[in-house]
C-alpha cells in the first residue's frame, strides 16, 4: 500500500494527528503498488505520483451509500484537484485510516474533518515545496486543479512535479492546517456520479461474490435450520463422491449465535456442485434448545408481560397517574411489528485462503475489524496474521455488521488448505439473518382540552435478559417525545429468546418512529386537532430538549423540517374519498426529518402511494446532493417495502421464511412514482444519511390510510390487514 | 456433456452437466461475473441475460437451453460501455450498491430493443421482474427513458 518512505510520512503525519492513528503495520500492507522515488504521499489517504496522478483511498466499506465517492471527494476538494483527474483506490483494512465501519450513518460525521484536513496537509506541503523552489514565501502561492500558482511572477508547477520535493518535508500537524470556506468549495456540494458506477454498467467483477484466486474451490455450509443446533451424525461419505466435491466434513461451531455455528461444510469445484451434493445431504442433528421457541409462543409471552407489571422503568417524568385522571380525553392502544430479515441482494459471502502462517479474507463486510478479531479468537491466530480486504457489498443494511460468513469461510479454507469462496443461497440469509427484532408497545395518552399532550405512558416489550435488551432491540430513555410531554413514564420488559437479532438500517427507529408517530396522531384525532398543528404544539418553540446536562433533541430543527415538508405537500388541503395524507417526522442517525405520503386504498383493499415529500437536516452541507437524494428515495421506498408485507416468523425455532416469494421487496411498480426531497440547511455539525430518512415514512404511510379509510393501523406489515373499505 | 453456444459474440463449448444453470456457466465456467445470483429461484432478475435476444433468469435456465443459440451477457452489451443504457445509467448516477444494475440494465436493453420509445406501462411491464434492492426504482425508470432520447 504505502512504500517505505510513505510509510515513515505516516508516522509523522500521526505524531500530530486527529485520526492517523498508529502505525502502518508492514504485515498488513497488502500489493504495494510501484511508486517511483518521485513519488509523494503525506499520509495514508493521498498518492501523488511524478507523473501526476493523484490517488486518493476510501477507507470505509462501500456497501452503496456512496462512501467511495463523497469521503474522497472532501479529501479531493481540499488537496485542491480536479475530480476528473483523481483515481479513487478502495483501501484495505489498516490500522492507518482509523476507524473502518459502515454503521449508524457514521461515516460522514466521524471522517467529515479528518479527511478535510488530510487533504489540506497534503495541499500545505505541496505549496511549501512550490515555495521554496521558487524561493518565494508560501503566502504568496495558491492552488488550484492540481497545480500551485505564484501570480505575482506568473508561474505554476503540477503537483506530480512537486511530488519528489513535497516527500521530503515534514507533514504539519493536522490540528494546525487551514481548511478552505464553504463558499470555495468546487467537489463538495457538487452531484458527482458514484465512482464504481462506470465499472458496474460494464458488468466487471468489483463485488464480493466475484472474487476469484487461482486454484479456488466453491463452499456452501448447511446449518442447522433450529438455531444454535449441532450436527450429530452426517452422510459424508455419500457427499464426497458426488461429482466435483473436494471434501466434506462437520464443522463443530461453538454457542455464540453471532460467530461459528455448527454445521456441513462441502466444497467442489463449482458452487453448484456443492449445491447439488447439499441436496443429498442427511444430517441428523443435536438441538441447541430452541426447538419450543416460536413467533406464537413470543406473542403469547408478550402478552403476559403487558398484563404484568413492568420489569424496568427507564424513565418517570413528573406525575403520569395525577395527568391521565385529569384529562380531557385519554388514548390506550398496543403496536407491534414483526421480525425482519435484511435481504440484502448479494447474499452472504466471503473468499478465504490460508497460507504463509496467515489467513487472508476478501469480506464484504460492514465492519472488518471486528471481522478480523472473530476469525483470530475463532481460529486461534494472532489478530495481526488476519488480512482483511474490503470488497464492495452488493447491500448491507445492518446485515454484515455481523461476520458469520468471514468465520465460516475462514474455518473452511484453513481446513481444506486452498483458497475457498463461501456462497450462501437466498435460502440461507433469509433463514440465518440476525433478524430485527420485534416489538409489541402498549401506550396510554392524555390529552388536554386546549388539545397538548398533557401524558404519556408507554410500555415496551422485546428480547433480552435482565437489564440487558437483545442486539438491536433497545430503547432509549430518552426516545421522543420524551422531555417533550411534562408527565412522561417509559417501561420495558424483555424476554429471553434464541432468535439471532441486530441491526437494521435505522435500527431501532424503523420500528419506534412506527408506533410513537402513529399513536401521535391517534393523539391528535382524539383531540380533534391538525396532525401537523398538533405535532408543532408537542415540539414547542425552538428549544433543545436537556438530559440532564446532555442536549439530545433539538426541536427547533424538527419543526423546519416538518414546516419545509407541510408546504412543499401542501398539507391540509381537500382529498377525493379513498385517499388521505399522513405526517410524521423522527430524529435518528444525527438527523431530523419529516415526512408527507399521499396514499389511497382501492376498494378492493390495495394501498397505493403516490407521491412521497420528504424534509431533512443534516446539517449546513450536502456532500454529494446526488448520492443524498438517491439515499433518501431509496429510504423511502424501503421503508415503505418493510411496512407493505414483510414479516419473520419463526416456527419450532426455525424461520418459516425463505426467499423473495415469501418475504418480498417492492417492485418498480409498487413503489410511489414520486418523491420530493428537500435538505433544510441548519447551522450543526455535517452528518450521515443511510439511515435516517427511511423511520418517518412508515407512521407517515398508516397516518394517511387512517386518513383515506378511518383505519387505524397498529401493527405490521399492512397485508395482514383486511383494508377493504368498511361499508 | 459439451454444449456449444455463442456468448458475446463468441463461440464457446463448455463441457458440464447439461441441467447446470447458465448462470453458473457464465460465472464460474467461462469468468463472466457481471451477471449476478440473487435468488437462484427467477424471482429478482439479478441473473438477466439475453437468448437469441429475449430476456431470460440465467440461474433458472438449464444451459443446454442455450444450444445452438447466442447468449448476450452485461459485458457483450457494448464493446466499451456505450450503448444508450449504459450511458444513461452512468449519466442519471442510478446505482446505490449496484447489485442489481448488469440485470436492470440487461431487461432495459430488451424493452428499447423491442419498444424504442417505451411507454411508462411499457417499461413497468418490463422491468417488473427485476427487484432492486436498494430501491433506485425512480432512476431506473429515468434513466431508460434518457436513453430512449425521452
Amino acid at each position: 500500500m504505502l512504500d517505505r518512505r510513505g510509510f515513515l510520512q505516516v508516522t509523522a503525519a500521526a505524531g500530530g494527528g486527529l485520526l492517523l492513528g498508529a502505525w502502518l503495520e508492514p504485515a498488513l500492507a497488502s500489493a504495494p503498488p510501484t511508486l517511483g522515488n518521485d513519488s509523494f504521499t503525506p499520509n495514508a489517504f493521498i498518492r501523488i505520483a511524478g507523473d501526476g496522478t493523484v490517488t486518493i483511498i476510501a477507507k470505509n466499506p462501500e456497501i452503496g451509500q456512496g462512501v467511495k465517492t463523497s469521503l474522497p471527494m472532501t479529501i479531493a476538494e481540499e488537496l485542491d484537484v480536479r475530480w476528473e483527474d483523481v483515481q479513487i483506490e478502495q483501501g484495505d483494512l489498516n490500522p492507518a485510516y482509523g476507524g473502518q465501519v459502515a454503521g449508524g450513518s457514521t461515516g460522514t460525521p466521524t471522517n467529515w474533518e479528518p479527511l478535510r484536513r488530510a487533504g489540506a496537509a497534503g495541499r500545505q506541503m505541496l505549496v511549501a515545496a512550490a515555495a521554496a523552489t521558487w524561493g518565494v514565501a508560501e503566502s504568496e502561492c495558491t492552488t488550484r486543479d492540481g497545480r500551485v500558482h505564484h501570480a505575482a511572477s506568473n508561474r505554476s508547477l503540477g503537483y506530480g512535479e512537486l511530488a519528489a520535493r513535497a516527500a521530503t518535508l515534514t507533514a504539519p500537524d493536522l490540528r494546525t492546517v487551514a481548511l478552505k470556506p464553504p463558499a470555495e468549495y468546487r467537489i463538495i456540494g457538487k452531484p458527482i456520479g458514484s465512482v464504481d458506477t462506470p465499472r458496474i454498467v460494464r458488468g466487471e467483477p468489483i463485488f464480493g461474490i466475484d472474487v476469484t484466486l487461482p486454484g479456488m474451490r466453491y463452499a456452501a455450509f448447511e446449518k442447522c435450520p433450529v438455531f444454535g443446533g449441532k450436527v450429530a451424525d452426517a452422510n459424508l461419505d455419500a457427499i464426497r463422491a458426488m461429482p466435483g466435491v473436494r471434501a466434506a466434513f462437520v464443522v463443530d461451531g461453538g454457542t455464540n449465535l453471532s460467530g461459528l455455528l455448527g454445521g456441513v461444510a462441502i466444497v467442489a469445484d463449482s458452487w453448484w456442485e456443492a449445491q447439488q451434493a447439499r441436496k443429498q445431504l442427511d444430517v441428523t442433528w443435536v438441538s441447541g434448545g430452541t426447538e419450543l421457541q416460536g413467533s406464537a409462543v413470543f406473542a403469547q409471552q408478550a402478552s403476559a408481560l403487558m398484563a404484568g407489571t413492568p420489569q424496568r422503568t427507564l424513565r418517570q417524568d413528573g406525575d403520569v397517574p395525577a395527568a391521565l385522571a385529569g384529562a380531557h380525553r385519554t388514548v390506550t392502544a398496543d403496536y407491534h411489528y414483526p421480525f425482519l430479515a435484511h435481504a440484502t441482494l448479494e447474499p452472504m459471502n466471503c473468499t478465504a485462503w490460508f497460507h504463509d502462517g496467515k489467513m487472508e479474507l476478501w469480506a464484504p463486510t460492514q465492519n472488518p475489524g471486528s471481522g478480523r478479531q472473530l476469525v483470530a479468537t475463532t481460529l486461534g491466530i494472532a489478530p495481526d496474521d488476519v488480512i482483511v480486504h474490503l470488497v464492495r457489498a452488493g447491500g448491507g443494511f445492518g446485515r454484515r455488521l455481523a461476520n458469520d460468513y468471514m468465520v465460516e469461510a475462514a474455518w473452511i479454507a484453513r481446513q481444506v488448505g486452498e483458497p475457498v469462496k463461501l456462497l450462501w443461497s437466498r435460502e440461507d440469509d433469509t433463514r440465518h439473518d440476525f433478524y430485527r427484532p420485534a416489538g409489541w408497545h402498549r401506550l396510554t395518552g392524555a390529552v388536554s382540552a386546549a388539545g397538548d399532550v398533557t401524558a404519556w405512558h408507554q410500555h415496551f416489550i422485546s428480547f433480552g435478559e435482565g437489564e440487558r435488551f437483545a442486539q438491536g432491540a433497545s430503547m432509549s430513555a430518552t426516545e421522543f417525545p420524551a422531555l417533550f410531554v411534562p408527565n412522561f413514564r417509559l417501561d420495558a420488559s424483555v424476554m429471553p429468546s434464541g432468535v439471532p437479532t441486530g441491526f437494521l438500517r435505522a435500527p431501532g427507529s424503523n420500528g419506534l418512529a412506527f408506533v410513537s408517530q402513529s399513536f401521535i396522531d391517534e393523539l391528535a384525532h382524539a383531540a380533534g386537532r391538525d396532525p401537523v398543528q398538533m405535532r408543532l404544539a408537542l415540539l414547542g418553540p425552538p428549544r433543545l430538549a436537556m438530559d440532564g446536562e446532555r442536549a439530545v433533541y433539538d426541536g427547533g430543527r424538527m419543526r423546519a423540517v416538518l414546516e419545509a415538508v407541510a408546504q412543499r405537500s401542501g398539507w391540509g388541503r381537500a382529498m377525493p374519498t379513498g385517499r388521505g395524507m399522513g405526517v410524521a417526522f423522527h430524529f435518528s442517525h444525527r438527523g431530523y426529518f419529516a415526512e408527507v405520503v399521499d396514499a389511497s386504498v382501492a376498494a378492493d383493499g390495495a394501498v397505493t402511494v403516490h407521491k412521497v415529500w420528504v424534509a431533512g437536516d443534516i446539517g449546513p452541507i450536502i456532500i454529494n446532493p446526488s448520492n443524498a437524494v438517491n439515499q433518501v428515495e431509496g429510504s423511502v421506498i424501503d421503508g415503505l417495502s418493510e411496512m407493505f408485507a414483510q414479516e419473520i416468523t419463526v416456527t419450532n425455532g426455525q424461520v418459516d421464511q425463505q426467499h423473495f416469494g415469501d418475504f418480498p421487496l417492492l417492485r418498480l411498480t409498487e413503489s410511489p412514482r414520486e418523491i420530493d426531497v428537500h435538505f433544510v440547511k441548519s447551522d450543526s455539525p455535517v452528518t450521515g444519511l443511510g439511515e435516517p430518512a427511511l423511520p418517518p415514512v412508515i407512521p407517515a404511510l398508516c397516518n394517511a390510510i387512517f386518513a383515506a379509510t378511518g383505519r387505524r393501523i397498529r401493527s405490521l406489515p399492512l397485508s395482514q390487514h383486511d383494508l377493504f373499505p368498511a361499508s | 456433456m459439451p454444449v456449444s453456444f455463442t456468448v458475446n459474440g463468441r463461440a464457446t463449448t463448455v463441457d458440464v452437466a447439461p441441467e447446470m444453470p447458465l448462470l453458473w456457466v457464465l460465472r464460474d465456467t467461462l469468468d463472466l461475473k457481471g451477471t449476478k445470483f440473487g435468488c437462484g429461484l427467477a424471482q429478482c432478475g439479478a441473473c438477466t441475460v439475453h437468448l437469441d435476444g429475449s430476456p431470460v433468469r440465467s440461474c433458472s435456465t438449464p444451459v443446454s437451453a442455450a444450444e445452438g443459440k447466442r447468449v448476450t451477457t452485461i459485458e457483450g452489451l457494448s464493446d466499451d460501455g456505450s450503448h444508450p443504457l449504459q450511458e444513461a445509467w452512468v449519466e442519471v448516477d442510478v446505482a446505490q450498491c449496484g447489485y442489481c444494475q448488469a440485470g436492470q440494465i440487461m431487461s432495459a436493453a430488451a424493452l428499447l430493443a423491442e419498444h424504442p420509445k417505451p411507454t411508462d406501462e411499457q417499461i413497468d411491464a418490463a422491468m417488473n421482474g427485476n427487484l432492486c434492492r436498494c430501491a433506485t426504482y425512480l432512476r431506473i425508470r429515468s434513466a431508460i427513458h434518457k436513453a430512449a432520447g425521452q
